[in-house]
């Protein structure tokens, strides 16, 4: 993809973010108070962010891996564990980074 | 008693959100890393940062650059992974009405996860005062700081990492503590559970249209779900 195609899609990307923030700020009143679009923004994020895991985990090197020798599965898990009992962003890399290596060099 | 001046509300700002920017940092070193990773130019990952701000969304730019999605595309999946904003804007807009434009302008640019989530507080609960979106202005601009700083770092440093460290693994670690965070019902879990079953099948699907159909999915899936909560919808 050349640098011009590059610039305008991130600055199309970058457009579209700030309208989205913009949005009931600028323009509250003429929009909708529809609790069916809060219904709908509401699963926005869990849905977005398990499309977003799932290759993550399972995709690697452009082949899928679902077998029990595939070291994210387990860190993944780990990471999911410790995201539920310390609610920490940070806690949840640190415990998925560490499974994922002691993984790696136990199934290598 | 007298109103605490600007300057007051925009430090008790930047202090409110100091905390959040142990998590962000590393993420925007991460990105930095990421970006280089997938053949972006280490200026043009740099900008992104400014140009669209918005940690998650520049990861899945990130990666459909890297495997050669249509413009459009990109800008449409960048745009539902950003959705989410709006419920952000419709909270703050009640109490930043009565600013001039430039401050609505740059208070929206501004307007991100993190310094939102450190900024609503003050706004909803703390004294109705003539200056208090200076908080806001505080939170915004220290993450928007902490953001380039943090994407520059991991760009200069990209180059010093080994890929067998799977440094890139840290940003699905980023995303399940999101995740978990953001689940607060069965119906949540349930939208994430659908969305993650469909994209897989769904990466056959022609100009990497596979996220957006599996969050569509899982929007869907979600919505349906809701019936079955124990809480009131």
């Amino acid at each position: 993809m050349s640098t011009t195609v590059l610039l305008l899609t991130m600055a199309a990307c970058g457009l579209v973010t700030f309208l989205i923030r913009l949005s009931f700020i600028a323009f509250g009143h003429h929009l909708p108070d529809d609790p069916r679009i809060t219904a709908v923004l509401r699963y926005v994020p869990p849905a977005i962010l398990g499309a977003l895991i799932a290759p993550e985990i399972f995709v690697a090197g452009g082949s899928l891996n679902a077998a029990p020798d595939n070291p994210r599965l387990w860190a993944a898990l780990v990471a999911l564990i410790v995201a539920r009992l310390t609610r920490s962003v940070l806690a949840t890399i640190a415990a998925g980074m560490a499974a994922l290596w002691v993984m790696q060099g136990w199934l290598a | 008693m007298s109103e605490p001046s600007s300057r007051a509300e925009f430090l008790s700002g930047v202090r409110a959100e100091l905390p959040l920017l142990l998590g962000v940092v590393p993420f925007g070193l991460i990105f930095g890393v990421l970006g280089l990773a997938v053949g972006m130019p280490g200026w043009a990952v740099v900008l992104s940062s400014s140009l669209v701000f918005a940690g998650s969304s520049q990861v899945v730019f990130a990666q459909l650059w890297g495997g050669a999605t249509p413009p459009p595309v990109m800008v449409a999946t960048v745009g539902v992974v950003n959705l989410r904003h709006l419920l952000y804007s419709a909270a703050v807009a009640d109490y930043l009405r009565a600013l001039p434009w430039r401050w609505k302008l740059l208070l929206a640019y501004l307007l991100t996860d993190e310094a939102f989530a450190a900024a609503i507080g003050r706004l909803r609960d703390g004294p109705a005062t003539a200056n208090r979106h200076f908080f806001l202005l505080g939170t915004g601009f220290t993450l928007w700081a902490g953001w380039q700083l943090s994407t520059l770092g991991g760009v200069l440093l990209g180059a010093a990492i080994p890929e067998s460290w799977s440094l890139d693994f840290s940003i699905a670690l980023t995303f399940i503590a999101l995740l978990v965070l953001s689940v607060q019902r069965r119906s949540d879990a349930w939208a994430a559970i659908a969305a993650a079953a469909v994209v897989l099948p769904a990466l056959v699907l022609p100009h990497k249209l596979g996220l957006l159909v599996a969050a569509g999915v899982g929007i869907g899936f979600g919505l349906f779900m809701r019936r079955f909560d124990r809480e009131a919808p």
